[in-house]
């Protein structure tokens, strides 16, 4: 008769012999096992003085970028927050008022850009919508918290800094497209 | 004369604690170690002061009583069972003669001439301090745990003396420090009796209640086993005499077996009493040490018995060889003669 599955074995039931029975072969080779993992490369990485090796294009916890004049170019379009399977994404739209060109790009931006990175599951997909190569996933992992809500975050933690020497580089997690808008020099801002 | 017995007793206490104390680290670490892991490293180089943070840790944490224990017996559990394990290295010599001021000094605290029936004597009384805690506890887990381990120590206590009548035998003497001045250089009572130490080693690990017959605290079934109603430095005093139990078995089974403090050659170095007393305390040492990685790394090794399996090796396997080996003994004193 065949079984349903192919999982079926047969048990072996068979009487241990004499040496098998008194164990200590068995035990003294176990020894040996543990004897040799003594002296084996340890998988532990010290973390907060050793880091664990990143690939170049990592996923982890995002940026808003800004553009070359320091103007956010988030227009809260809604695209990313569609594009997020995991729904981590919410924001307010507002409109630029004037005397604030220096701040945002467009006519429109995001007042409030929420990530819940409990929900976020890095998948990037809010970057490969983003029309405005706003939003990028950064080497940076989340860091652990306390409280549920330390891990909304706003655009206080979002937005990159506007000063030029403390701007993150994405450049490893930008497409041959993001690339070819850069060269675009009709756009004042992408000027160098 | 008195001072010098007093200076040496709280040497040789001081001495196992600090032991103990390391050997949690030490355990730590080569579990770890077995794993593929690092092992505590955070407290200190090497994480050096992780058995000051546990032991700072374990007396700042609540001492906790339930309310249907036995208030007296709840305390005289861990209390006993340390005084207990404190009280063995007594008649353990723990190197030759020393000489200070044209003076000599024993390095043993009281040359008993039944040293070893003293030693049995003490570690019987040892099963009274978990079966008064697990009792007092009023838990079940911990009444099993305690019922588990006073059953298998009894089991097993009765092969470890059988082991030990033969070294006995072939002394002539019930006395510590006799058994040692036998095993000279490298005369030692391992190559005439392997299957006596192979069976006190087996049993030591029954009676320290360390894995794999670790069944008294066998997590998977019984909690915490005896201790589970413990905390604090009660607990910490049931954890703590656990290694000090080690540490002392280790040191048992040296001497018994493995010519405790002398080695091979180290007479003819020419070395001063005083030094070649130290030297002989260093290799005593490092035999203990050794058996205390021996210990570990069985620990870390085998798993656990089940409680049939276990009765079965003390009563059927271990307690027939025991007679044999005593037999055998016997046959081979009386041809000698």
């Amino acid at each position: 008769m065949s079984g349903l599955t192919k999982r079926s074995m047969v048990v072996s039931n068979k009487k241990m012999s004499f040496w098998e029975k008194i164990y200590l072969p068995a035990i003294l080779g176990g020894m040996c096992i543990t004897f040799g993992h003594l002296c084996r490369k340890k998988t532990t990485i010290r973390y907060p003085e050793e880091n664990r090796e990143f690939s170049e294009i990592y996923r982890g916890r995002h940026v808003l970028k800004r553009d070359d004049e320091g103007r956010e170019r988030c227009t809260a379009c809604g695209l990313c927050a569609v594009a997020c399977p995991a729904e981590a994404i919410t924001m307010i739209a507002a409109e630029r008022q004037p005397g604030e060109e220096n701040l945002y790009r467009e006519e429109k931006y995001a007042s409030t850009y929420e990530i819940n990175m409990l929900r976020c599951i890095f998948c990037g997909l809010c970057e490969e919508a983003c029309p405005k190569e706003a939003i990028f996933l950064t080497k940076e992992i989340v860091k652990a918290g306390y409280e549920r809500d330390e891990f909304i975050y706003g655009k206080d933690l979002l937005v990159e800094p506007a000063d030029p020497s403390k701007r993150i580089d994405v450049t490893m997690r930008q497409t041959p497209e993001v690339l070819d808008f850069k060269k675009d020099k009709n756009q004042k801002h992408n000027v160098h | 004369m008195l001072i010098f017995k007093i200076l040496l007793a709280s040497a040789v206490l001081l001495l196992s604690l600090v032991v103990a104390m390391y050997s949690t680290l030490i355990e730590r670490k080569v579990a770890g170690f077995f794993q593929d892991r690092l092992g505590p490293d955070r407290a200190g180089p090497w994480g050096l002061f992780q058995p000051l943070a546990d032991g700072i840790k374990l007396f700042f944490k609540e001492e906790f009583m339930p309310n249907t224990a036995d208030k007296f017996l709840y305390i005289l559990g861990p209390s006993l069972t340390m005084l207990i394990a404190c009280l063995t290295s007594a008649v353990i010599p723990w190197g030759p003669d020393i000489v200070i001021n044209g003076q000599t000094f024993s390095l043993q605290m009281a040359d008993v001439n039944i040293g070893i029936l003293y030693i049995f004597a003490i570690v019987s009384i040892g099963v009274y301090g978990i079966m008064i805690g697990g009792w007092a506890s009023n838990n079940k887990y911990a009444l099993l745990g305690a019922v588990r381990a006073s059953s298998q120590m009894i089991s097993y206590e009765l092969a470890m003396s059988l082991s030990i009548i033969t070294i006995v035998m072939m002394t002539g003497s019930l006395s510590m420090r006799d058994i040692v001045n036998q095993q000279q250089g490298f005369n030692w009572n391992i190559w005439y009796q392997p299957l006596g130490f192979l069976i006190f080693l087996i049993c030591a690990f029954a009676e320290t209640n360390r894995s794999p017959f670790d069944l008294p605290e066998c997590e998977t079934e019984l909690v915490g086993g005896y201790h589970t109603e413990y905390s604090s430095m009660k607990l910490g005093f049931y954890l703590f005499s656990e290694y000090i139990n080690m540490f002392i078995s280790g040191e048992v089974i040296a001497t018994l077996f493995l010519g405790g403090y002398h080695f091979p050659f180290i007479d003819k170095l020419g070395l001063s009493p005083n030094v070649f007393a130290f030297v002989s305390f260093l290799v005593l040492f490092a035999k203990i040490t050794f058996f205390g990685f021996i210990f570990m790394w069985i620990r870390w090794t085998l798993p656990r018995f089940r409680y049939d399996q276990l009765m079965r090796l003390g009563w059927k396997a271990l307690i027939p060889l025991a007679i044999l080996n005593v037999l055998i003994t016997g046959v081979v004193i009386l041809l000698n003669q």
